[in-house]
């Protein structure tokens, strides 16, 4: 294949597969932003992970660890998709480690209650969904279709968090001030998770004519905003935000600017937190290392035993 | 057909975009002849865009007698799937 035929592709809206010629570029924009995602999902298993044993009833701790072992499953998903490209895996989680590759700042938010699990359910995979979903459709035929599964397992974490959001919100005045608090934590981080606005996105329209994003952050975020802000007012809760009010000419909701001087800050994964997610993924890899050397050691023994059997 | 072939599973594209999907087997010397026995036995009619041939011997499957302990307990964890939440009849887009 030859960048004319690449290009023809691209036009027809048809898919790059893994053995086809592709532009170095759009190799390397695929391996950051699929290993990113990939590096995300594994993060997100720790603010979350810290409720497994506090969670208030067996239920929920069932839906939780359930939820938790979906992210690990997502990572592989993405950390496959990404070695179709010709990367290797063991060298992506040490960039993870040596952190020069990043995950989403959202996991660099702590989570002091309960509420908090439900807010990032609700909204930062409600979010992450809106998101996503136009990744199904990305030019790269793995990225996508490991998206397709990811998307369709997603819908119960929203659904979950949401829930969990109803119950608080339905419950005693203090359990639904909790739930305020959380949504007041979480309203903000979500709405930057889309990205800097398009102005300052300097990288979209390359993506956008490779068709690896289908819309633009500016777009997404406004999409996110019309679906939630009616789910918050079923839940009797109230949108932290003094600007937002429903625009009837333009048939969307107008809401605030984010604060981006805090976004440019958590992106840069400086203090405790980042520190902390870091360590404790490092830690855990460190401390499965005798597992993974026991299992080559097992396999090797076997295949001994097969020869001489 | 010479009985000294081995066997090769076949995998077909059916387009871009698409998994690999298995669609049977056939007996070649080689890869390379698996591949064309493949593309003259499965893709006649423009079933796909791309094969895959693997040696039947190096596929490593799950026992047929334990489906019921592999398979079953997933059964009982309906918290995974989102009807489990009913959600009120005005919340869409979920």
């Amino acid at each position: 294949m030859s960048q004319a035929e690449f290009d023809a592709l691209i036009d027809a809206d048809e898919r790059i597969e893994p053995d086809d010629w592709m532009p170095d570029d759009y190799r390397k924009t695929l391996v950051r932003q699929i290993a990113q995602h990939a590096h995300s999902e594994i993060i997100g298993m720790q603010p979350e992970g810290e409720w497994i044993t506090r969670a208030p009833s067996l239920h929920r701790k069932a839906i939780l660890t359930a939820k938790v072992q979906d992210e690990a499953g997502h990572g592989m998903y993405l950390y496959g998709a990404a070695e179709s490209l010709g990367v290797d895996r063991a060298e992506l989680l040490d960039r993870l480690h040596n952190k020069t590759q990043k995950y989403s700042s959202i996991f660099n938010y702590e989570t002091p209650e309960w509420a908090d699990v439900g807010a990032i359910g609700w909204l930062v995979d409600g979010a992450a969904i809106a998101n996503q979903v136009p990744l199904c459709r990305c030019s790269y035929g793995p990225y996508g279709r490991a998206m397709v599964r990811i998307c369709k397992e997603e819908s119960f974490h929203q659904r979950q968090g949401f829930q969990i959001m109803l119950t608080l919100s339905e419950g005693t005045p203090e359990q639904k001030a909790m739930a305020q608090r959380a949504l007041n934590r979480w309203w903000w981080p979500s709405i930057m998770m889309f990205g800097p606005p398009d102005t300052d996105s300097p990288n979209t329209t390359r993506s956008m004519a490779w068709g690896i994003k289908r819309y633009t952050n500016d777009e997404l975020r406004q999409q996110f905003v019309d679906a939630t802000v009616p789910q918050a007012e079923l839940l009797g809760l109230a949108v932290p935000d003094p600007d937002l009010v429903w625009n009837e000419e333009r048939g969307h909701y107008d809401f605030g600017e984010p604060d981006w001087d805090e976004f440019a800050t958590m992106v840069k994964g400086e203090g405790e937190i980042p520190d902390l997610r870091i360590s404790t993924r490092r830690n855990a890899h460190a401390e499965g290392e005798w597992v993974r050397e026991a299992a080559v050691a097992y396999a090797e023994k076997q295949q001994q035993r097969e020869r001489v059997a | 057909m010479n009985a000294a072939w081995p066997l090769w599973e076949v995998f077909v594209r059916a387009r871009r975009g698409l998994s690999h999907t298995h669609v049977g087997s056939v007996h070649a010397a080689d890869g390379e002849t698996a591949l064309q026995a493949a593309r003259d036995l499965f893709t006649r009619r423009q079933e796909g865009v791309s094969l895959w041939v693997v040696p039947s011997a190096d596929i490593v499957a799950s026992d047929p007698s334990a489906e019921a302990e592999l398979f079953e307990p997933a059964a009982d964890k309906a918290y995974r799937f989102p009807t489990s939440y009913v959600l009120p009849a005005d919340v869409d887009h979920m």
